[in-house]
């Protein structure tokens, strides 16, 4: 055994860390189009502890070290470029507290969107969180490391915004704490003390998060979905800002893709609506289709599509079955809502000139402050034609989402270099300083947001 | 071009005007009723046009069989004043496009029963009913390739189902059907009604799923066991064009041994299900969909029904959940009929 597979060893036990390349293979792609890279160990602590000790380690003997959580956020975020430790963090999964009053849960960093909503539903049917439509085993930790966006998003914002605090080991081993914990209260806010928090959007490379507190909301007794379209992308900016203006609704989406034919050349807009009561849902339901959008039914724009009971959301991952083969990766960007009609015209082109049928997706975030526009584009991963297809496709799209003026959400390293090249100076070198103070040896997921 | 077979003549010497004079969405006397079917047939506008929520029924109440209800779908199209809005209209037209492969097709030359666009509804045609009965259009991915098109009447585009109703019979006569059993009364009344009215050919003899299910209760009469239930019926739109074949519905029920109750709002004046009235251009549409639906199912409660009957997947859709939330459940005609015959229909409690 090598000494750091044993000093490892040593710090979990011998059967949560490996070097064996059947383990290795696993930990060495993700989904998208991101080339495969294996790390040289993997290990899986179940305590901040382990986690200092494994840190404190890696940097006295410069590996690289790269965090996981569910392994989802495509683009090759958690692929370890450099080999290295890759550490997995599902066994920290402890949901440690829900604060009922506050509305707030404090949670270990392997704790999955799924777990949490279903231990809401059965402990605390009062509360929910803002969950994105990402797979189940997705972690909040993993999805706040890339600013990630729920379905709540639209009168919340991003689940980034969402904290109450942190729990954090730094790359050299230190255990910091972020919001009230900080000075020993409960995890109920994140202010008021100076700001600090250098953490979130960065990949992990300043630092693992370890517990974090979530706000939650109120869940209300009947949750759906109504749909509403059109045939005029240039409408979808107005009916957004209208919708959003009601305050009436949860999760606002638009969405438009060649598969299945229905939607092809149409946008249509999902909204979610929550009520305790019928009366409150009909309420809702008359202020939103018949106040603020019936004038564009009536003069025949418009159509209201009716309302489904139970909360359904867009099935991004059927797309991956469009290429067969099961391979598929989205570009992410926040953009103004009144790009909306641009970027659904460049999707579909840019889809187009690499043969792939076309999906564009866009959710709301903040009341309309911004969205969450996203281009997917599918590939058969036994054909590596559409992989270099797909790739193409989200290098264009990179490029556009820049001159748009927009902002690529969880770049992949091609993105984050065309981030960086528009970086304000001053501002690169204040990341650079952060990353040099925080993480002297650059060990912490090197390759990402690497600062020159 | 297929042209629709309306005689003007016939309205002339009317004695009654029910087509419009009946229609329980439209209050309209005889005379108003006589002048405007008269403008219609002319190619001129008229309030019909505007306001019909396209509930079918007057294809039923002309006694003359003279095809008012496909005549104002015409002239809606014709005069581009369609009652839903056209982002619905297009998305429904690109919804019927088969887009994932071609049909199989095996030569059955006997009697088939046609899933049409319900593949996904398989779950509906088990047991000793539907023992030893070829089924065609059973794989969802495919089931576009046997969609009867018929929809288009409520989105005012009978020219989508002209070009592509042939298309879709050729397909099916490609299994040599010698009778085609039709899951969906709406696939039967294309093939018996719309067609002949048309002048499309159909080379097989549609039978209606009730009367196929009456037959086979008829053979299984020995296993039946009265279930003694009050069962309201939520009658289809697609029905009313095939009003002959309606006396199947109490014939099942006498057979199975459950009470329809007695009801405003059934046979000749059942309400429809509202579906498409929510999304149609006329202000309050969505509202007045509610409204409908909530007299609709008061009517029910108020008469007794422990279980609401249904015939079309569409109507389940739209009312299951609203009926069950007023203490009745929802059940379809054949699970109905499966549990008449001893057997536990999927997700039966
Ligand atoms: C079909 C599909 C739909 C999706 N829909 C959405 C959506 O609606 N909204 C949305 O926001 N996202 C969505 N995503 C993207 C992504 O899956 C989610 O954001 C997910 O929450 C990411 O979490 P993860 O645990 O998979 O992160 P990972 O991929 O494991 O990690 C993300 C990054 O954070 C780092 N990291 C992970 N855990 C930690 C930690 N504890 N401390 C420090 N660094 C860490 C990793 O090294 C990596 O760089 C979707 C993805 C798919 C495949
Ligand atoms: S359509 Fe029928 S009911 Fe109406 S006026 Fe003509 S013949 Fe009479
Ligand atoms: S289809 Fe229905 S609503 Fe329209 S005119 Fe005929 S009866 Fe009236």
């Amino acid at each position: 055994m090598d000494n750091i597979l044993r000093s490892l060893a040593d710090i979990v036990d011998e059967t949560h860390v490996s070097n064996r390349q059947e383990e290795l293979f696993i930990y060495s792609f993700d989904l998208g189009t991101a080339e495969p890279r294996r790390p040289d160990y993997v290990v899986s602590p179940e305590s901040v502890e382990q986690i200092q000790a494994i840190l404190r380690l890696a940097n006295r003997n410069k590996i690289p070290v790269v965090p996981l959580g569910g392994g989802l956020s495509l683009a090759g975020l958690a692929v370890p470029l450099k080999g290295g430790i890759l550490i997995d963090l599902k066994r920290m999964d402890r949901i440690i507290e829900v604060n009922e009053k506050s509305r707030y849960a404090v949670l270990e960093c392997g704790v999955s969107q799924a777990q949490l909503t279903s231990y809401l539903e059965k402990h605390h049917p009062q509360l929910t969180h803002s969950e994105p439509g990402a797979p189940p085993t997705a972690t909040i930790a993993g999805n706040l490391m890339i600013h990630g966006q729920g379905d709540l998003a639209q009168p919340y914002g991003f689940n980034s915004d969402l904290i109450n605090g942190l729990e954090v080991v730094l790359p050299t081993g230190e255990i910091c704490r972020l919001g009230s914990c900080a000075v020993g209260s409960e995890w109920f806010t994140n202010h008021p003390l100076p700001d600090i928090n250098v953490f979130l959007g960065w990949y992990g490379t300043t630092g693992i998060i370890t517990k974090l507190s979530m706000r939650l909301f109120p869940a209300k007794r009947i949750r759906g979905t109504g749909q509403f379209v059109v045939d005029n992308e240039e409408l979808v900016p107005e009916i957004l800002f209208k919708l959003t203006h009601t305050q009436m609704a949860e999760d606002i989406i638009a969405y438009s893709r060649a598969i299945p034919p229905f939607s092809d050349g149409l946008q249509h807009i999902t909204v979610n609506i929550a009520a305790d009561t019928e009366k409150e849902l009909e309420w809702k339901q008359e202020i939103l289709w018949d106040d603020t959008l019936g004038e564009y039914i009536r003069n025949g724009d418009g159509a209201y599509l009716g309302f489904t009971m139970g909360l359904e959301r867009p099935q991004i991952s059927k797309t991956s079955d469009y290429k067969k083969g099961g391979g598929f990766e989205y570009v992410g960007s926040i953009m103004p809502i009144e790009k909306y009609p641009d970027c659904y015209r460049i999707g579909r082109k840019i889809s187009e000139k690499h043969n792939i049928p076309y999906t564009v997706t866009g959710r709301c975030v903040g009341v309309g402050h911004s969205m969450m526009f996203a281009w997917t584009y599918a590939f058969n991963r036994a054909e590596p034609d559409t992989i270099r297809h797909a790739k193409e496709a989200l290098h264009e799209t990179d490029d556009i989402v820049v001159e748009l003026g927009g902002v690529i959400w969880k770049p992949g390293i091609y993105g984050q270099k065309l981030i960086m090249e528009r970086l304000d100076p001053a501002t690169r070198e204040l990341m650079k300083k952060i990353k040099k103070l925080l993480d002297p040896n650059g060990i912490m997921n090197p390759g990402n947001w690497d600062v020159k | 071009m297929y042209e629709l077979k309306f005689n003007i003549e016939k309205c002339l010497d009317c004695p009654s005007q029910a087509c419009l004079t009946k229609c329980q969405y439209m209050n309209i006397d005889s005379k108003t009723a006589k002048n405007e079917i008269i403008k219609i047939a002319q190619g001129e506008d008229s309030f019909v046009l505007h306001n019909c929520v396209t509930c079918y029924a007057c294809e039923e109440y002309c006694p003359m069989g003279n095809h008012p209800f496909y005549l104002i779908v015409e002239r809606q199209e014709a005069l581009d004043c369609a009652p839903v809005p056209r982002p619905l209209i297009k998305r429904a037209i690109k919804l019927g496009i088969p887009f994932r492969g071609e049909p199989e097709i095996k030569p059955i030359d006997g009697p088939a029963l046609n899933m049409g666009a319900f593949s996904e509804l398989m779950p509906l045609i088990q047991g000793k009913l539907f023992e030893n009965i070829p089924v065609i259009s059973t794989d969802a991915r495919k089931m576009f390739h046997y969609f009867c098109q018929l929809m288009y009447l409520h989105y005012a585009k009978s020219s989508v189902i002209k070009e592509r109703l042939p298309g879709i019979i050729n397909t099916i006569a490609r299994h040599k059907p010698t009778q085609l059993i039709c899951f969906h009364d709406e696939c039967y009344g294309t093939y018996a009604s719309y067609c002949p009215a048309v002048g499309i050919d159909v080379p097989f003899e549609p039978v209606h799923f009730y009367e196929f299910l009456f037959e086979r209760l008829m053979e299984l009469k020995a296993l039946i066991k009265p279930m003694n239930l009050k069962v309201a019926y939520q009658r289809p739109c697609s029905s009313r064009l095939s009003p002959d074949k309606h006396l199947f519905v109490n014939r099942i029920f006498e057979l199975i041994g459950v009470e329809i109750v007695k009801r405003t709002y059934s046979d000749e004046n059942a309400l429809c299900c509202a579906g498409t009235i929510q999304g149609q251009r006329v202000e309050g549409s969505r509202k007045r969909a509610r409204e409908l639906q909530r007299k609709n199912i008061e009517d029910m409660k108020k008469a007794g029904a422990q279980i609401c009957v249904f015939n079309c997947p569409a109507c389940f859709q739209t009312l299951g959940r609203i009926v069950s939330e007023n203490g009745i459940k929802p059940i379809h005609m054949s699970d109905l009929c499966r549990l008449a015959i001893g057997e536990k229909p999927t997700g039966w409690r």
